[in-house]
């Protein structure tokens, strides 16, 4: 069943097309990979898809519903979680703070609870996020400065905010880069996992052709704003436009 | 000695309002990155509020109150109406900030329209001239109550940032806005409350000032400047900055009004932001604020 349908989406900055006429389509517990060089209109569409950009044509429908015109706190609220390339974190508050400030669209929203942090609710917000210490491999790092952890320590609990959201759809940009290569090869099964454990969908962003298609359920290519390939990991290798982009005219 | 503790709780007392204005100004700038010109005139406004209310026969336990979310009204106001639609055409931070002393001119304008420009005395359940003695030292009535309420605003105001989950929302929104949009935080009802709490801050300082300084569309002119400096002084994102850069501010005036000569009071608190500038150019307490990229 498609979980979430990108029609026709259109973006421009000044003269430059950033999206241009996309249409993808994510079906429940899949992954998606997207490819493409920087520049191509990856990150443009995860800022689209949240609601940090309003495109300029186009649809979005998630579970049936469009998400144009809403703003980023009401899209996550209805189930979308998403990281960032250059991480976004709380920096000055420790790893625990960060993730349970993910907690925050689960927290009640009156005004007593808002002031007052209501203990047995705390606690059943605390286990959860202890959970996901746990899974993340985070236990050495819960009372950390997110500031003095290292990068890939950063980039698990980047990851693990936005699983405390308990998303519905994942975002993930470019959560492999910016690695070593032993940690590159658990942040690869770890989005399995997420996928197995969470039966969530996800869309991967990523330029390392190889993890991306070894993840992938289905895969797209972006060049220059436009798709320029879909279908299967192997189809998308294989197309020549792809190879073009990817390798360099030979 | 006598004589210098004598200064200081005079000084305390004075910087605690400082404190209070410093505050409202630095949980602003954090937030926002806005230096809000018109902090002085929404607490002129506020004041002349709970002026009209007290005229009305109302208590003082209900006018300030209500002087005080008037206040907060106008900032939230100003931010949705304002700022906002601003921000959706790409205003840039200066081009904000000008908004804010636009804001300040047209509130001027209309309190002096809507309360005249002759100065009035707001009726005050303190006094200035019961004194309370304790070994020797001397302090007002209003003096003591002025310095009880700078620092129960400071001390409340702590505990809401750091302690509660609006605090801890408040403090992800301020550093790094698109990563609490995207965790489901409401950034711009934040804000607002940021400007709302701010703007509240300052109209309890205009209430404690008033019956000191005479109560006139302008009499917070120079309690914002002072404020302004206390904010720099301490560090203008750090709030616990804001509090020491007002006592100080405090404390250092009354030194050099008593020790050297009162014309140097107003002086003193510039050179004082000029040395620490030049010396630590992020404030006592500040931490530098990286551009996020």
């Amino acid at each position: 069943m498609g979980m979430l349908e990108i029609k026709n989406l259109s973006i421009h900055f000044g003269g430059i097309r950033a999206l241009n006429g996309i249409d993808l389509a994510v079906r429940d517990n899949e992954i998606l990979s997207i490819i493409g060089p920087n520049g191509s209109g990856k990150t443009t569409l995860f800022n689209c898809l949240t609601g940090i950009y309003h495109p300029d044509e186009g649809d979005i429908i998630y579970q049936g519903e469009s998400l144009l015109g809403l703003s980023p706190d009401l899209i996550a609220i209805r189930g979308i979680a998403r990281t960032f390339q250059n991480l976004r974190l709380f920096m000055n508050m420790n790893v625990l703070d960060n993730l349970m400030l993910g907690r925050h669209v689960h927290m009640k929203k009156n005004i007593f609870a808002a002031f007052l942090r209501l203990r047995r609710e705390e606690l059943r917000h605390r286990e959860r996020v202890e959970e996901i210490i746990d899974f993340l491999d985070l236990q050495a790092y819960r009372k950390s400065r997110v500031a003095d952890c290292p990068y890939g320590v950063q980039k698990r609990i980047e990851m693990g905010r936005a699983l405390a959201l308990e998303p519905k759809l994942l975002l993930l940009d470019e959560p492999i880069s910016g690695l070593t290569s032993e940690e590159k090869e658990e942040a690869a099964y770890r989005v399995t996992e997420i996928r197995g454990r969470f039966k969530i969908a996800i869309i991967l962003v990523e330029h390392d052709l190889k993890i991306a298609s070894r993840l992938a359920d289905s895969m797209a290519a972006f060049n220059y704003g436009q798709k320029i390939a879909a279908g299967t990991p192997e189809e998308v290798q294989r197309n020549p436009e792809v190879i073009r982009a990817y390798v360099g005219e030979e | 000695m006598r004589q210098f503790m004598q200064y200081v709780i005079s000084g305390l007392a004075t910087g605690s309002i400082y404190a209070l204005v410093a505050l409202g100004l630095a949980l602003i700038y954090r937030s926002t990155r806005i230096l809000n010109f018109a902090h002085g005139d929404m607490a002129t406004a506020g004041t002349f509020v709970a002026f009209s209310l007290l005229g009305m026969n109302l208590a003082p336990i209900i006018s300030f109150p209500l002087a005080i979310l008037s206040g907060s009204a106008l900032a939230m106001l100003f931010y949705f109406a304002i700022l906002v639609p601003a921000q959706r055409r790409n205003a840039t931070p200066l081009g904000q900030i000008i908004l804010t002393v636009g804001l300040g001119l047209i509130l001027q304008g209309l309190i002096s329209y809507l309360w005249g420009t002759d100065t009035k005395t707001l009726t005050f359940p303190l006094s200035d001239t019961k004194l309370w003695r304790f070994q020797g030292l001397v302090i007002s009535e209003l003096g003591l109550g002025t310095f009880v309420i700078g620092l129960l605003g400071s001390g409340l105001l702590y505990l809401l940032v750091q302690k509660t989950r609006l605090g801890i929302a408040m403090r992800a929104t301020s550093e790094n806005l698109q990563a609490a949009q995207t965790l489901g935080i409401p950034t711009r009802m934040i804000l607002s409350l940021a400007w709302g709490l701010a703007a509240g801050l300052s109209v309890l300082a205009g209430i404690f000032l008033a019956p000191a300084l005479l109560l006139d569309p302008f009499f917070m002119l120079e309690p914002f400047l002072k404020g302004f400096a206390a904010a720099i002084l301490g560090g203008l994102n750090s709030l616990p900055g804001a509090i020491v850069g007002g006592l100080i501010l405090g404390v250092a005036e009354s030194l050099a009004g008593g020790y050297i000569t009162i014309a140097f009071k107003n002086t003193l608190a510039f050179l004082i932001i000029i040395v620490i500038l030049m010396v630590r150019h992020e404030g006592l307490l500040g931490t530098e604020f990286k551009e996020r990229v």
